[in-house]
């Protein structure tokens, strides 16, 4: 069922023997000799059209490198089974860097590995690394896609004639939050009346779940679609048989939607997983908190659809420049939640990089919906 | 609750129950036959996700969905042979049989399907009985897969004939009582092969739905448990095709109310308007379930039962 490149005997002394070498090196990769092998987690198929692929596409493209193997393991589910399969990679291929990609991995179980295991650099991604209470050789990395889903909401806002949109979300943590939030005010930005709809499916993946949030969404009246889960495939596809446009997440999903597509918000890990690659390879220190959005080409933008107008072409456009330039602020005050408590002061703005963002609790105002 | 808003979500259940309803009808269909000539079969759940992944497989390949419906069916079938051959011998316990198939049909369902969880497959027509609306919400909902009535009618014509056909009552002699078969000299082994069968091929049918017709897409959380929910369902309409009808109905509705009660606002809680297909199977179990009848209809043959 699951895909997982096993190794050589020669493979494994090699493996353990630069692990050997590195006890104790906490924070560094002190080798350079021999292949470096990475291990990636994913836990959904690597070809859902979303979450998982924008990630094997990232291990994809350091493949090829020099003196870099790639392991690689689908649909663990975010349980104990997440440490069985990190002990594997370590024990049994000789990975010294690790990547858990999916969300749940983090606390507690790639935490627990990290304490146990000195040697090997973990790097998650999405979670929030805190220098003062998580171990060094952890880390994590995430892309600020949240600038993604503010642009989806641009040009939602300048596509939709109901001034209704909808949004298919998993479950209610942090990331989730930021691109609802993001997606409202992009298009609250062309016009302040319209409201989005959320429905939280209460999964990463539920295909019939996430396929009927979408004909309720649209038959409520909203006539723009996006969604925060897994793998988009379902909610594109539902909403181009509605005849509704779509925004895209995670991965480029134009071909399941020739007509209704508008743009998307997609990863480019790429980046981020050469940058590993390289410091592995060196050598060198590995930073612990890497983070990076359209300035840094950590997320990208899909072209636009048929259907999108020149106005919102130009708009959406013009925010991407300034975006580029780093520092743009989504976030800022003053600011309510839907429920008409300030959350951001009149005289506060977060760029970005703003740690507090990450740690995100509330829906703004124009989101109807609920976190739990 | 303002009444539009009660209306939508009226509205919603209904549509949910039109769409989300038939694989559950037809895995409940088949494993009702099954189980009536005395046989539990699991691997129904197993049945389901290799329909799925073949019907989607085979329509992508050839360009015919209704050629995927006919190799989810076959594929199904096959299952079912498999599952009844290997009961057939002595001392096999079918349940854990079921389960074995259960997991050899995903485990061959996921490892031929990752060609086809990119693709995407022609899928089945439907019937777009909403012609007569201006309202695309109504056209929408009312836009029934012909699959719906045909397992509509599967569930009417076997309940029909359990009672008035020759075959109906043999296939429930077997199942109530192997010494009486054995003694008119029926071919226990022979019905109860060609049950499971053709149960497990109306498993693969119910897959085929899912992959063709909605959600309309191969992957590999496709069914996540509707399979085995369905055999649930079975003890639920004591064994009876025509409640099997209700019970999926029923089943569709509640799983379309979380959704839909969050489209019209009523968001808080939402947790608990997902699970309430289960929660309302629980009620309807404790109300319906009395002492001494609970497991009035159940085929006598049955393993749980015996």
């Amino acid at each position: 069922m699951s895909r997982r490149f096993t190794a050589s005997r020669r493979e494994l002394l090699l493996g353990a023997g630069s692990a050997a070498a590195l006890v104790g090196t906490s924070g560094h990769m002190a080798f350079a000799k021999g292949p470096v092998t990475i291990g990636f987690i994913y836990v959904g198929t690597k070809d859902d059209y979303g979450y998982n692929q924008a990630h094997a596409e990232g291990a994809a493209a350091i493949k090829g490198m020099k003196g870099i193997k790639v392991v690689e393991e689908e649909k663990v589910p975010e349980t104990l089974d997440v440490e069985k399969t990190m002990e594997s990679m370590m024990a049994l291929d000789g990975a010294t860097l690790l990547f858990p990609t999916s969300f749940g991995y983090f606390d507690p179980f790639m935490l627990n590995e990290a304490k146990k295991h000195t040697d090997v650099q973990f790097r998650h991604c999405g979670g929030l690394w805190d220098k003062s209470k998580h171990p060094m050789n952890a880390g994590s990395y995430f892309g600020y896609i949240g600038q993604g889903q503010y642009l989806n909401g641009v040009v939602a806002g300048h596509m939709t004639k109901s001034k209704k949109l909808g949004f298919v979300a998993a479950k209610p943590i942090p990331q989730v939050l930021i691109n609802i939030n993001s997606f409202t005010l992009g298009a609250r930005s062309v016009d302040p009346s319209i409201t989005v709809q959320v429905i939280f499916t209460g999964d990463w993946s539920m295909p019939v779940k996430e396929a009927e949030a979408t004909n309720s969404l649209i038959d409520a009246g909203a006539d723009v679609i996006t969604c925060h889960v897994d793998g988009p495939k379902v909610v594109v596809e539902t909403t181009e048989r509605r005849g509704a446009f779509t925004c895209g997440y995670h991965a480029n999903q134009q071909k399941l939607a020739p007509k209704g597509y508008l743009t998307g918000a997609e990863w480019n890990w790429a980046t981020v997983y050469k940058m590993f690659a390289d410091k592995a390879l060196k050598g060198e220190t590995m930073p612990n908190f890497v983070r990076g959005g359209l300035a840094d080409n950590f997320v990208k933008m899909s072209p636009y659809g048929p259907a999108v107008s020149d106005a919102a072409k130009k708009n959406a456009d013009s925010v991407k420049a300034e975006m580029v330039k780093g520092g743009y602020a989504v976030f800022k005050g003053p600011l309510k939640d839907n429920k008409g408590k300030e959350v951001i002061a009149a005289d506060k703005a977060y760029p970005e990089t703003a740690i507090e963002l990450e740690s995100m609790n509330y829906l703004v105002e124009g989101v109807i919906g609920n976190l739990a | 609750m303002t009444s539009a808003a009660f209306g939508t979500v009226l509205f919603a259940m209904l549509a949910g129950a039109l769409r989300v309803s038939t694989p559950f009808l037809f895995v409940s269909l088949g494993e009702c036959l099954t189980e009536k000539s005395g046989r539990i079969n699991l691997g129904n759940e197993g049945a389901l996700v290799l329909g799925a992944m073949a019907a989607y497989a085979i329509s992508y390949e050839t360009g015919n969905p209704w050629a995927g419906l006919l190799a989810a069916a076959g594929v199904g079938a096959c299952l079912g042979l498999l599952h009844a051959a290997l009961c057939s011998l002595t001392k096999v316990s079918d349940i854990a049989m079921g389960i074995a198939i259960m997991l050899a049909g995903t485990g061959t369902a996921f490892f031929f399907g990752k060609p086809y969880i990119q693709p995407s497959a022609p899928q089945l027509p439907t019937i777009p009985f909403g012609f007569w609306s201006s309202s695309a919400q109504i056209r929408s909902a009312l836009d029934v897969s012909p699959l719906f009535f045909l397992g509509v009618i599967v569930g009417i014509a076997m309940a029909w004939g359990f009672r008035n056909t020759r075959l109906g009552l043999t296939i429930r002699i077997v199942g109530d009582s192997a010494d009486s078969a054995r003694a008119m000299g029926l071919r226990i082994n022979l019905i109860r092969l060609g049950a499971t069968a053709v149960g497990s091929a109306l498993a693969g049918i119910g897959g085929a739905f899912l992959s063709l017709v909605y959600p309309g897409s191969w992957n590999e959380q496709l069914s996540s448990g509707q399979g085995l929910i369905a055999v649930a369902l079975v003890v639920f309409a004591r064994w009876n095709p025509l409640y099997c009808i209700g019970a999926a109905l029923l089943f569709g509705a509640a799983g379309a109310l979380g959704p839909s009660l969050q489209s019209v606002g009523i968001s808080k809680g939402y947790y608990l308007f997902n699970a309430a297909p289960y929660v309302l199977t629980l009620v309807l179990m404790i109300l319906s379930v009395r002492p001494g009848r609970s497991l009035k209809g159940a085929p006598g043959e049955l393993s749980i039962v015996r």
